[in-house]
């Protein structure tokens, strides 16, 4: 049994795991499962703005998110520590790590390349772009479509909400455009 | 607007720790989290994305109507109220936004979540990322007036 968890966990029993987020959250709380209006709150909590979007009582509206998202680290320190090894190699299709290679990337250890996601890599042109740019996308993006992959992704998709699927649509043609026409001028 | 102040009732405060221990728990360990996989998502390489995206929608989905139709009450004593989001608009944020979404994700390789569980693991670069992603969402809120929605 702790064998088991100890080693990384196949899809259908994170999926699963995953989509039971939805009904805990509405069961504790009548929460909605998302993650990225924790950006917002934190926006509206430390910068000072005009913005109307950000004219919003953010304690009481965002306190939980605030709090899922610090628990949240809490869960990523406990698995690469007691529940795991977060230096090991993931068991990636060989197709991917070929690709990944023309690409650059030499080192496979872990959850994320070294290579790019440390902060010495910040000033190369890759470790720049991956962190700093990508970042800003994502929050950028998350925001403008009004949720991420949790709250459309899972929460949106599974109250079938059309707003829900077509952002996930632009999900995946932004994410095909970056991989295969803009990663390889950028690695 | 002054803000009212947190609402810590003890109970409220351990559940929302406590449930996003358990979501940064799964992500890492399902390795959903990692750059690496994102890539091979999106490179339609193997199945394991593609499978917990798909059943967690699927439990989700299924775990919603058994709670409609319960109809149940909350662990903090409430009828539950199930917040539906109606499409806003002509929809042109959903498209370009999720597009500019997706760009980033994979480039960074981790959505709003993993970025949270990647710190704990202790990538700390990913520090980074996140102030990046707050800048993000800041520069949506400054903008949100001349956007297309």
């Amino acid at each position: 049994m702790i064998e088991t968890i100890l080693q990384p966990w196949p899809w259908y029993v994170a999926g699963p795991l995953i989509g039971l987020m939805v009904p805990a959250l509405l069961l504790f709380d009548s929460k909605r499962f998302g993650i990225s209006s924790s950006l917002r709150h934190i926006c509206a909590a430390t910068i000072p703005s005009n913005a109307s979007y950000f004219k919003y009582d953010w304690k009481q509206r965002g306190g939980w998110n605030l709090l899922f998202a610090l628990g949240m680290i809490g869960g990523g320190t406990l698995a690469a520590t007691v529940l795991g090894d977060a230096s090991a190699d993931i068991a990636l299709a060989p197709a991917t790590i070929a690709d990944l290679q023309n690409l650059g990337i030499q080192d496979f250890s872990g959850l994320v390349p070294d290579d790019v996601f440390s902060w010495s890599a910040l000033t190369t042109l890759p470790g720049f772009l991956s962190l700093v740019v990508g970042g800003f996308l994502v929050g950028f993006g998350a925001r403008y479509a009004n949720g991420c992959t949790s709250g459309h992704g899972i929460t949106g998709l599974a109250s079938f909400q059309m707003s829900s699927l077509v952002a996930v649509i632009g999900f995946f043609i932004g994410g095909l455009i970056m991989t295969y026409f803009i990663l390889p001028l950028i690695f | 607007m002054e803000p009212t102040r947190f609402n810590l009732d003890p109970k409220r405060v351990t559940g929302y720790l406590v449930l996003g221990i358990l979501f940064g728990l799964v992500l890492v360990k399902s390795e959903v989290v990692s750059w690496f996989r994102i890539q091979e998502m999106f490179r339609f390489d193997s199945f394991h994305m593609y499978g917990v995206l798909g059943s967690g929608v699927a439990v989700a989905a299924i775990s919603l109507e058994i709670v409609r139709r319960l109809n149940p009450v909350t662990a903090t004593g409430q009828k539950v109220e199930i917040e539906t989001r109606a499409w806003q608009g002509p929809g042109v944020r959903y498209i370009a936004g999720g597009t500019i979404f997706g760009l980033g994700w994979a480039l960074l390789g981790a959505c709003p979540g993993p970025i949270y569980a990647l710190i704990g693991t202790g990538i700390s670069a990913m520090v980074v990322a996140l102030l990046a992603a707050i800048a993000g969402a800041w520069a949506y809120g400054s903008l949100q007036q001349r956007l297309p929605h």
